[in-house]
């Protein structure tokens, strides 16, 4: 097999920015713009279908497509459609150009792709910085108001200055092991057996607050609130989801190859990363009344239960860790796909009295939502907790008690807040006549389809999630 | 026979009950109390069934049922029927009956929507009480607090957001805690087989070393504790009795209680042999606390309904007090009591509900000499009040001799400290009835007396513990027979288990799942 034709699926991903770029500067459409980009989003899914089967090329040294990449640049262009479905309605709504939106986005996704795949110090920084910087854009894309900018200008800083450590790692790594490619790496670090240098430890330690700073892990989490909070909330779900879910992925194959993980000195830094991104995102999210910076901190949260099966990376980790983060993909596009789409011209629907007896006025919307919250909440029959239990059996079989007793503390603790806006919806709507109700805004069919998918889709990974194991742990046995 | 109709039929029925509601209230009753009385029925012929065929052969316990389900951790769709599990199940469904016509007319608001999340309880916990494949048993386990919630949630009293969200944190916490226990359980039987299995039948011998064993029985015993409750553990049940609609503390005096008792009996006894026997002292101390300070503290109350919930702690004090004396006599007075306690409790709160929808009022103090406008109730209240203090006849009775005679033989001071509570019972019960029926009516009341229907639910609860208190032998018979078959079974799996040349595979013939665990750990 030709080895770039493996390539296609990321080739086809890099094409459509390009296309949009030329087709926007001929001819402004929105509709066009959003066809484009879910087609090209689509196509590469569809050539997925027929390469997975086929062995792994080396495409040395940059970029490896195997299994594991091609599982996860599926799953983050699946997210980017929904993304696009629902900014389609968002930016209905708003002044100004909207296409642009949408090159960013698809040049956005395009990064994650490379980040999935890349075997390479190179293809990891330049990845990542494709991703940041069509991230800045879209984060400040409603440059008129105070708040899109504050929080772009925020995530820029944070971001370039997390970039800076991260080269600076990977600068010292490469001065220890001589080499920046992962696969290398394996061979080099095989051949030592002396203890770990210092060169190589300072080295893993920028690396980690590199990725830290995109999974928005304590203590860089600083950006995340004001960013959730600030930038359009599509964006937001962009950013909680497909840019978290690439980092993730990136980080567990380097785990594998660059010897990330084999220390305990690495894996005690990782774990007090976990615990403190546990505890105090549930703390944290406990004083929150607006449901998108109540969201950022459960989602430092979640990361942290993440980061508890990136620990136990024996293989049952890594299954662990993607299936988990495929269950969180749903639940959380669902949830910001459901404030996007009750959101209307007059305001956003992102503070918790807005749900206030939705119930009783919108029951199918506010019984996805409820489920979505059991989802991130873990309780049974969502895909959640499947998600959860996976990586408590990933953490049990790894002996990581400690790990998996404060996870569970913390996770009751964050039942909390879901607790909080569960019953918000089901409380009597407010009294007050006058007051004008806040999310009311009809649905648009492709609006309602996606949401209705994934809340299916929730059920379904809940109740049987047996085909997904399988095809998680085909896809990712071929990282090891 | 599949086993699931005894899950689908009420889930379905729910669903129906939920749809019709959009159009018609009564439909959705109709529906709802039409699946309740199916399934119970259904139960009844599955009881007949059982005694004719399945408990006389040797061997034959269980009635089971088993797909796979996710085979790649080794979890299965095991489902089985022994003889505790058909009187739970029968308990739940007949009780699920009273519910649906205790709310008749007191619930006007999304009826659909309420007779789902009933219907929704009887699915959750009849899943409970037949799963025997220890992630289908937590998933039920966790499940069966949905409807719950909800129920306090919307259709609850005044204090009803703090009442249930306390309601599930803590036992969702405790859940979570069991959760970590059923793991480590399968880890060590892991590391001891290579097999990766979540089947109850395989993993009840697994031979482990005593701490672990004491760890991995004190989580299981806090999440039932929590759910019992145990006395330090009890602070949610007040509030959330409390707050429930009448309905809702059926279930949860009736039901819920029942899932903590029944998972000792299932999974601490037979699994932790030798754990249960060290822990057995502490655990009984613990009953005999529960006893009193529930009788101790029913007797402080002020709030009617919080009485009734106070003396259920005190109830179901004796249980955990049957249960870990162990012997045959005191486990099986634990499972009357079970239901006994069934029977009185559902009938005291609908007494509460009945009142307080005639009066809107908890207050003790406010009511007074009701009798005069409704002997009927009044009467049903004195026969409850007997059967709640433990009068010779009434099933209770049968339940509270069983476990103080069983745990005599275990420790006698604290079995004589335990009788106390029945004085305290005694107390509770008459002082209840001074207050509410009997003396002046100072609260000028003028109220209706019981419906029909309202007698026809007090009437077949009535009947109920008139029967188990004075003749439950077919009771004692399919329990002690599901008990000893039980014991024994745990036994043989651990004995195999033990062998050195036996690789532990349990005698069941369970699907040895094959591991994908790929971990260089031993």
């Amino acid at each position: 097999m030709n080895p770039f034709s493996a390539l296609t699926p990321i080739v086809l991903l890099g094409l459509t920015p390009l296309v949009l770029m030329l087709v926007i500067s001929f001819h402004r459409s929105h509709r066009l713009a959003v066809v484009i980009s879910l087609v090209g989003m689509a196509l590469p899914l569809a050539l997925l279908a027929g390469t997975a089967t086929s062995a792994a090329p080396p495409l040395a040294p940059l970029l490896i497509i195997d299994g594991y990449a091609l599982f996860y640049i599926g799953l983050l262009s699946t997210a980017t459609m929904v993304v696009v479905v629902l900014s389609y309605g968002f930016l209905e709504r708003v002044p100004g150009n909207r296409e642009e939106f949408y090159l960013l986005l698809t040049l956005a996704t395009f990064g994650c792709a490379v980040l999935t795949a890349s075997n390479h110090f190179i293809s990891f920084f330049l990845g990542l910085e494709i991703l940041s910087v069509s991230l800045y854009g879209l984060v400040a894309y409603l440059r008129t108001t105070r708040t899109a900018l504050e929080s772009g200008i925020k995530y820029l800083i944070l971001a370039a200055a997390s970039a800076a450590f991260l080269l600076f790692g990977m600068a010292l790594i490469y001065a220890d092991l001589g080499t920046m490619d992962f696969t290398a790496m394996t061979s080099v670090l095989a051949a030592k057996t002396r203890e770990p240098s210092v060169l190589l430890l300072g080295g893993f330690g920028m690396v980690i607050i590199g990725a830290g700073f995109k999974l928005a892990v304590v203590p860089f989490h600083m950006w995340a609130p004001d960013v959730y909070q600030g930038a359009p909330t599509p964006v937001t779900a962009y950013l909680t989801t497909v840019s978290k879910g690439a980092m993730v992925a990136l980080l567990l194959r380097y785990g594998q190859y660059g010897g990330l993980l084999d220390y305990d000195s690495v894996a005690s830094v990782l774990a007090v990363i976990a615990v403190l991104s546990m505890f105090l995102g549930n703390l944290l999210a406990l004083l929150q009344d607006n449901l998108k910076r109540l969201l950022a901190y459960s989602s430092i949260a979640h990361l942290g239960y993440l980061l508890v099966a990136v620990i136990a990376a024996s293989r049952e980790g890594s299954h662990a860790v993607t299936f988990y983060l495929v269950a969180y993909f749903i639940t959380s596009l669902g949830i910001f796909g459901i404030i996007t789409a009750l959101s209307d011209e007059r305001k956003e629907a992102d503070e918790i009295s807005d749900y206030r007896g939705l119930f009783w006025r919108r029951p199918w919307v506010s019984g996805a939502l409820s489920l979505m919250l059991f989802s991130l909440a873990g309780i049974p029959l969502t895909a959640g907790f499947v998600g959860k239990f996976y990586v408590l059996t990933a953490g049990v079989l790894s002996d990581l008690w400690a790990l998996v007793i404060l996870l569970v503390v913390s996770s009751v603790i964050g039942l909390y807040y879901y607790l909080r806006i569960i019953i918000t919806m089901y409380l009597s709507a407010p009294e007050d006549p006058s007051s004008p109700l806040s999310a009311t805004r009809r649905f648009s069919l492709p609006e309602g389809l996606v949401l209705a998918g994934l809340t299916v889709l929730l059920i379904w990974f809940g109740i049987y999630p047996a085909p997904l194991l399988s095809a998680i742990q085909a896809a990712v046995g071929s990282l090891a | 026979m599949s086993l699931a109709w005894i899950l689908l039929l009420p889930f379905a029925g729910g669903l129906a009950a939920w749809i019709a509601g959009r159009w018609s209230d009564l439909w959705a009753r109709w529906i709802a109390l039409g699946t309740a009385l199916l399934h119970l029925l259904l139960l009844l012929v599955t009881w007949g069934v059982f005694f004719t065929r399945v408990a006389p052969a040797p061997g034959g316990w269980l009635m089971a049922s088993k797909q796979p389900w996710i085979p790649q951790l080794g979890i299965s769709f095991h489902l089985a029927v022994d003889g505790i599990s058909l009187l739970m199940l029968l308990l739940a469904s007949f009780l699920t009956v009273l519910a649906v016509l205790t709310s008749w007319t007191s619930i006007t608001r999304s009826v659909g929507f309420y007779h789902f999340n009933l219907l929704l309880i009887l699915t959750a916990l009849s899943g409970v009480f037949i799963a025997f494949d220890l992630f289908l048993f937590f998933a039920f386990w966790e499940i069966s607090l949905l409807p719950l919630y909800f129920l306090i949630g919307i259709w609850g009293y005044e204090n009803r957001v703090y009442a249930t969200t306390k309601f599930f944190i803590i036992t969702q916490g405790s859940g979570l805690l069991m959760l970590v226990a059923i793991l480590g359980l399968v880890v060590v039987h892991w590391q001891s087989t290579g097999v990766l299995t979540f089947d109850y039948l395989d993993l009840v011998g697994t031979v482990m070393s005593d701490t672990k064993a004491f760890w991995l029985m004190l989580g299981f015993f806090i999440a039932f504790a929590v759910k019992l409750p145990v006395v330090p553990f009890h602070t949610w049940l007040p509030d959330a009795h409390t707050q429930a609609p009448t309905a809702g503390s059926v279930a949860l005096a009736g039901l819920v209680l029942k899932i903590g008792a029944y998972g000792m009996l299932r999974f601490v006894v037979p699994m932790f042999p030798q754990a249960v026997a060290d822990f057995t002292l502490t655990a009984m101390i613990l009953a005999v606390v529960g006893i009193l300070y529930g009788a101790l503290l029913a007797l402080g109350q002020t709030d009617l309904k919080r009485m009734v919930a106070y003396t259920s702690i005190s109830h179901m004090g004796f249980v955990l007090l049957g249960i870990f004396a162990g012997n045959e006599l005191a486990l099986q007075g634990a499972v009357i009591i079970m239901l006994s306690h069934g029977f009185s409790a559902a009938a005291l709160f609908i007494m509460v509900g009945d009142l307080q929808h005639r009066t809107h009022t908890r207050e003790l103090g406010r009511f007074g000499g009701l009798w005069a406008v409704m002997p009927r109730m009044g009467g049903v209240g004195l026969f409850f009040a007997m059967a709640s203090l433990g009068l010779p006849g009434l099933a209770s009775f049968v339940g509270e001799f069983l476990v103080l005679l069983g745990a005599f033989q275990v420790n006698m001071p604290l079995t004589v400290l335990a009788s106390v509570g029945l004085v305290a019972a005694t107390v509770y019960s008459l002082w209840m009835m001074q207050k509410v029926y009997y003396g002046a009516n100072t609260g000028d009341w003028q109220v209706d007396d019981t419906s029909g229907r309202e007698m026809t639910v007090m009437a077949s609860l009535i009947g109920a513990t008139l029967w188990l208190g004075l003749y439950p032998q077919p009771v004692l018979t399919t329990s002690g027979h599901a008990l000893a078959e039980m014991k024994k079974f745990a036994a043989e799996a651990r004995a195999t288990a033990a062998r050195p040349e036996g690789t532990g595979s349990a005698a069941s013939g369970a699907v040895a799942a094959t591991s994908p665990v790929g971990g260089e750990r031993p």
